[in-house]
């Protein structure tokens, strides 16, 4: 049996997952959620990506309903955002590796369920499921403190699923783990997708919001900058053209003003460097390299390295802000 | 639970530490009969008289005194002379000794003096004072002692104040009296003579003093151990106390990783959460409880069985009280260290002006006010009441009362604390 499929929690007063309308938050001087608005479709994986301190967390913990909004409002399956009923049909995997460490990775779960009022075979049905899902069943008797980074990180998730929710919010779930247990976590993840849940994933890694959501939200100082799929993201930011970088070596000042003349721009990191410089063009067709680069020849300027590159989520991210995905 | 069953350190701290405390203080004190100990004390008679004699046998006699005459023998003197006044002196001076008494020359002849002002010389009582208790008590026994040991040297002097304000006796009188003072001087010089003097303390007659006394104890008749009870209570209440605020301070390490918060995101309240957890630490408190009076009562003979009501009674609401203390504790701090260091002050303020470290009745009153603001107070004087003064349940009312209110007081200030970690 898929334990997923059958869910004990109320009948929901809406089928839309979730619909946040003009969330406000403020943290003293600081507009953590600056008026988001944002509504999720049933079976869909949302993904919030931005750099550390746009919001995210912020905008998670008001679904959960950990944090109050100033104004605006959340509603879970039609249920107010911090109410039982929305509680009991969320899941939520926080950040922190957020279980007790001198508790085995069962009994950790058997709390958790606990606390969602599982009890008798359905508890022992539910841990067995998240102890399969998450690859540790070898390890079910494990204490947590002796569990490596991405065991714990596996077991959080887990945690976060252990009442069987409709929706799940998963907060920078790969956080410090390496590669393989990335991947392994990017699986698990897939095999939910398959059973229809709906996710909120948010992450500051442009690829995996890029293998995982259907959607993505760029978020950067509390707002929404951009919503849509990956490609409709590229294709409204960059329409079919694509990026050309070229380093160049020539007089003082001198690359700076010809590439600015030439309608493109010095990259940041290069922008003080006098031996050689890096220049970002735009171009629409590839063959317009070709006469990019006699236009720097014929101004003496010498092509030191070459590049192109297609648009991607942190191209559109650097569009729209002006700053790196991570800085 | 399953968190204390691995913490090793925490379980030893909550239950078998208290119980060696308890062993400790149930051995110093729960071993003696008497609220009293015997005193030593040194002894010089420099008259040598008859009447000197007699009283320095007496002393000797004297169930709560320890008459020391000369000095323990030792290798390099094996037969050490008998103290005299400098070395009895010398001997309070070091601290070997609390009281010395030189008894002088010419006491003999004068020993007894009826309204005050000694005709002949007086005894001297050296003692440091330091020690409250001694100086007094010898004082008193020794006042005794006088009565009892020398009745003879008491009708001598006696006849001669009836003779001073009386007048003097006929020749026939005169007679009977030497006879009888013969007599009595013969009595008082058989060996068994001096050990019919009664002793001071306990129960008894007291038929050789001037007034017949009868003495008997109201409370604990029939009981060996008078302070076991009263320890159990006192060192138990405070080691609850340290047990609670560090089973607490779990609240704290759930803030901090995150757990509290994904708790709070589940089915679960604060509300629900704190009395889970209230629930779980007086369960804990009554099991360190029990464990050791079951212990006193294996070890020490303290009897249990016959005060279950009470026990049962009184260790739930001290549990509850000292679980609701800990509670409060920990939703003021923001760390383990901090609920570590403010735990610590506080519990050993209230452990030492509640009765735990020192009973509360040999306090100054205002003290003994001060304690009536501590757990420990209500919780000991009830235990005291089920053990030593084997009062029913009916009679705790007042302690009950109290811890509950205690108990409920703070816990609500606690839930109210507990707030900050609900919303942002």
């Amino acid at each position: 049996m898929n334990a997923l499929s059958a869910s004990a929690v109320a009948a929901p007063s809406s089928t839309q997952p979730l619909e946040i309308d003009s969330l406000v938050k403020r943290f003293g001087n600081v507009t953590a959620v600056d008026n988001i608005s944002l509504n999720l479709s049933s079976g869909e994986c949302l993904g919030l990506l931005g750099p550390n301190g746009a919001g995210k967390s912020t905008l998670i913990r008001s679904i959960v309903g950990r944090v109050i909004p100033d104004a605006g409002s959340v509603t879970v399956f039609g249920f107010a955002a911090g109410s039982a009923a929305a509680r009991e049909t969320l899941g939520w995997v926080p950040q922190e590796i957020a279980l007790y460490p001198r508790l085995t990775a069962k009994e950790n779960l058997h709390s958790f369920g606990r606390y969602y009022g599982l009890t008798g075979s359905k508890l022992n049905e539910a841990v067995a499921w998240c102890l399969d899902w998450a690859a540790l069943q070898d390890r079910a008797g494990e204490l947590v403190s002796n569990l490596s980074g991405g065991m714990k990180r596996r077991l959080n998730m887990a945690a976060g699923l252990i009442h069987h929710p409709r929706l799940v919010l998963m907060d920078e779930p790969t956080v410090g783990v390496d590669p393989q247990s990335r991947n392994r976590i990017f699986e698990m993840i897939e095999a939910l997708r398959e059973t229809g849940m709906t996710i909120i994933y948010t992450t500051h890694y442009m690829e995996e919001a890029e293998r995982l959501c259907d959607r993505i939200a760029i978020v950067d100082h509390g707002r929404i900058v951009a919503l849509d799929t990956k490609e409709a993201l590229v294709r409204n930011a960059f329409g079919s053209s694509s990026q050309v970088l070229a380093r160049f070596e020539g007089p003082d000042g001198k690359v700076a003003a010809w590439v600015t003349e030439h309608g493109g721009r010095m990259a940041e990191s290069f922008a003080d460097s006098k031996a050689d410089s890096t220049a970002q063009f735009t171009v629409q067709h590839p063959t317009e390299i070709a006469a990019l680069l006699d236009g720097a020849s014929a101004a003496g300027l010498e092509l030191m390295d070459l590049s192109l590159r297609r648009p991607n989520l942190e191209s559109v991210f650097l569009h729209l802000t002006g700053r790196e995905l991570r800085d | 639970m399953v968190s204390l069953r691995r913490d090793r350190g925490s379980l030893v701290l909550s239950f078998i530490v208290p119980i060696a405390f308890f062993s400790m203080f149930a051995i110093i004190f729960g071993s003696q009969h008497d609220t009293v100990g015997r005193v030593k004390i040194i002894v010089v008679d420099q008259d040598q008289s008859r009447a000197s004699q007699q009283l320095v046998k007496g002393l000797e006699n004297e169930g709560s005194l320890v008459v020391l005459l000369k000095p323990a023998a030792t290798k390099s003197q094996p037969q050490p002379a008998d103290y005299t006044a400098a070395t009895g002196e010398a001997a309070v001076k070091a601290g070997d000794i609390s009281v010395a008494l030189i008894v002088p020359q010419g006491f003999g002849e004068h020993p007894v003096a009826f309204g005050g002002g000694a005709a002949g010389p007086a005894i001297q009582l050296l003692y440091d004072s330091s020690d409250r208790i001694a100086p007094q008590m010898v004082g008193g026994l020794l006042q005794e002692v006088a009565m009892t040991s020398m009745p003879a040297p008491m009708a001598e002097e006696g006849m001669k104040y009836s003779e001073q304000y009386i007048g003097s006796y006929t020749p026939e009188q005169q007679k009977k009296m030497k006879e009888g003072l013969q007599q009595l001087q013969e009595l008082q010089s058989r060996p068994d003579a001096a050990k019919a003097a009664p002793a001071s303390s306990g129960g008894g007659s007291g038929g050789g003093g001037i007034i017949a006394v009868k003495n008997r104890s109201v409370v604990g008749e029939n009981k060996n151990n008078p302070t076991l009870s009263f320890e159990a209570a006192a060192v138990g209440v405070m080691f609850l106390l340290f047990t609670a605020s560090g089973s607490a301070g779990a609240l704290l390490e759930e803030a901090e990783s995150g757990a509290l918060d994904r708790v709070l995101g589940s089915r679960i309240g604060m509300t629900g959460l704190l009395t889970g957890k209230l629930v779980f630490n007086i369960l804990l408190a009554f099991t360190q409880l029990t464990l050791m009076f079951i212990w006193a009562w294996l070890v020490f003979k303290v009897d249990l069985p016959s005060h279950i009501p009470g026990f049962v009674v009184m260790g739930l609401c001290t549990s509850f009280a000292v679980a609701a203390f800990g509670m409060l504790l920990a939703s003021m701090c923001r760390t383990r260290a901090q609920l570590g260091a403010l735990s610590t002050l506080l519990i050993l303020v209230m452990s030492a002006i509640g009765g735990s470290m020192f009973p509360r009745y040999l306090m100054p009153e205002a003290m003994q006010k001060a304690g009536l603001w501590t757990i420990n107070a209500w919780a000991i004087d009830g235990f005291t009441k089920v053990f030593w003064r084997d009062l029913p349940v009916t009679a705790l009312w007042q302690q009950v009362s109290v811890l509950l209110a205690i108990g409920i007081v703070l816990f609500a200030l606690a839930r109210r604390i507990a707030r900050r970690w609900e919303y942002a």
